[in-house]
């Protein structure tokens, strides 16, 4: 019991240590616009399919559930209000980081796994270049950027014509003036705030999951495999555990 | 080629003493004396899985030998910080035994790697130099393909011109002809001899190729069960009155080096497993 909480700390001890390394090393990642464009592109833009569908199918499924419930109360044009609160403070940012972590942070373990398993990271360092700064940083950093502009344009879809839109107005009726119009009464500045919060934490969170568990894969192919799955499992749990935290303090 | 004895006692670029490495309970190296002289070719060999491409880390500064020093131009290259450990690491060009070429890189860009990391060059001259070492191993050719598009004896030349492209004061080549053809194999012998005497170099090769690389050496450590067994010229290592040098190096089956990894008798193992 000793020896697995003794390996459990010593485990954090090390990935903190880790992140302190990236840390460091960012500065040096923000001098090279050209790899952190490569890096955003391949962590971000190649998320943004997968991103804008979901965002749709959610605004749509929550339009039909909340148009429900709210027309039992007799107060279905505030399925506008209903559908931005609920997306912007909390289905924004936790899906997007659950897809974010399937699609871009087990990718990227993988990735960094197999430069590794493939001698590309030692061959790097003895070149004289450190692999935390031109391989881990950058995408590090790229991971954070990217994942409040997705849940944005997560959010954008789920409320606006492509989902929540295109269900409550054009096909169960909602008078589409209503529609925008309280939720431009109802939203403010601190729930954008707070959704700004709770992405980038997200983003932060999955980024150094994935690039930890990458980095210190054993260097066999069973090896990398386990890393991508340990980010994608990790990652979910420390998404949905970390958005408890931020809500009570939110609330 | 010939060493003339005020060669050989020229000063030692890299010299290792009493070295001992283990891999957790496995001994690798047990007291291990070396020294690479400058400006010559030394060969290591030895048995497969004795630790060669071990000692290369360690030289290199990646491992941490368990006790022992390793010191690189008169400097202990574990008592470096970091950031003095990179500074040496560019006077040091490795060839890794599978290339390690970066997959998402072109060829050309592999070799340029370094170039562009470490210096300010115009990207015109470094086209230049580029196209002079892919030129050097022979791979002008292949400059646009990706490393997933060639084979491993080709790998291993864009590895060996990259590794040579921020020219080091010492290069270490593990395993260099694996995989060459007769042809390819005799222009990077030459290659090596070449580079090692035009650019006043310091090499380290290790390699199996035990005829092939005895041509070439100035000098030659046998290694194995993590002690040096024989060590000296060319000719001198050829002619070693040890048994084990003289099997290792005629390739006999039989004789004082075991061919398995250490195991159980076969016949009790076949018992064991009929139990
Ligand atoms: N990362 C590692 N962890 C544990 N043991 C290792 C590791 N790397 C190598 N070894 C062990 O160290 C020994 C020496 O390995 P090394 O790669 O240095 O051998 P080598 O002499 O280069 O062999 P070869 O000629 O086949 O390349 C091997 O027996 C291997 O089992
Ligand atoms: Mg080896």
């Amino acid at each position: 019991m000793i020896g697995i909480l003794g390996n459990y700390l010593q485990g954090i001890g090390r990935a903190l240590f880790f992140l302190f390394t990236i840390i460091a090393a960012i500065p040096s990642a923000l001098v090279r616009p050209r790899l952190m464009a490569q890096q955003i592109y391949s962590v971000g833009v190649l998320s943004l399919v997968i991103i804008v569908l979901s965002g749709s199918f959610v605004g749509m499924v929550l339009a039909l559930q909340f148009y429900r419930t709210l027309q039992v109360f007799g107060a279905g044009e505030s399925l506008g209000v209903a559908i931005a609160l609920s997306v912007v403070r909390e289905f924004g940012p936790v899906v997007t980081a659950l897809l974010f972590a399937g699609r871009a942070g087990s990718a990227l373990a993988a990735e960094i796994g197999l430069m590794k398993a493939t001698d590309q990271l030692s061959g790097m360092e003895m070149m004289a270049v450190d692999p935390i700064k031109r391989v881990v940083a950058p995408r590090f950093l790229a991971g954070l950027i990217s994942m409040p502009l997705l849940a944005f344009i997560f959010t954008v879809m789920a409320i606006g014509v492509a989902g929540g839109h295109a269900i409550g107005v054009s096909l169960l009726g909602v008078d589409a003036g209503s529609y925008w119009a309280g939720i431009r009464e109802v939203l403010h500045g601190d729930d954008i705030r707070d959704a700004f919060i709770k992405s980038i934490t997200f983003g932060a969170a999955c980024s150094w999951i994935a690039v930890y568990q990458g980095y210190h894969a054993a260097p066999t192919s069973a090896g990398v495999a386990r890393a991508t799955t340990d980010t994608v499992v990790i990652s979910s749990l420390a998404i949905l555990a970390l958005d408890f935290i931020l809500t009570a303090f939110m609330f | 080629m010939t060493t003339s004895p005020t060669d050989v006692a020229a000063s030692t670029l890299v010299s290792v003493r009493g070295l001992r490495f283990s891999h957790g309970p496995r001994v690798i190296y047990d007291g291990v004396d070396l020294d690479i002289p400058r400006g010559r070719i030394t060969a290591i060999m030895g048995p497969s899985g004795t630790g060669k491409t071990t000692l290369l880390r360690l030289i290199g500064g990646q491992w941490k030998p368990s006790a022992g020093t390793v010191t690189f131009d008169g400097i202990n290259v574990h008592s470096q910080s970091r950031s003095q450990l990179f500074e040496m690491r560019m006077r040091m060009g490795m060839l890794f035994q599978n290339g390690a070429l970066l997959t998402d890189l072109t060829v050309f860009d592999n070799v340029a790697f370094p170039l562009r990391e470490h210096t300010k060059l115009p990207e015109s001259m470094i086209r230049d130099l580029v196209l002079m070492k892919l030129n050097a191993v022979g791979l002008r050719g292949a400059r646009d393909l990706y490393p997933e598009e060639l084979s491993g004896g080709m790998s291993r030349r864009v590895a060996l011109a990259r590794a040579i492209s921020l020219d080091p004061q010492l290069v270490m080549y593990d395993e260099p002809f694996t995989g060459q053809d007769p042809i390819s194999m005799g222009v990077l012998m030459r290659l090596v001899r070449t580079l090692n005497d035009a650019l006043g170099l310091t090499s380290i090769i290790v390699s199996h190729d035990v005829v092939e690389v005895l041509s070439i050496c100035d000098q030659a450590y046998v290694i194995s069960g993590g002690k040096v067994l024989g060590h000296g010229a060319a000719h001198e290592v050829r002619a070693s009155q040890s048994e084990w040098v003289q099997q290792f190096l005629k390739g006999e089956p039989d004789g004082p080096v075991p061919f398995h990894y250490k195991a159980v008798p076969y016949a009790q193992d076949l018992l064991g497993a009929a139990k």
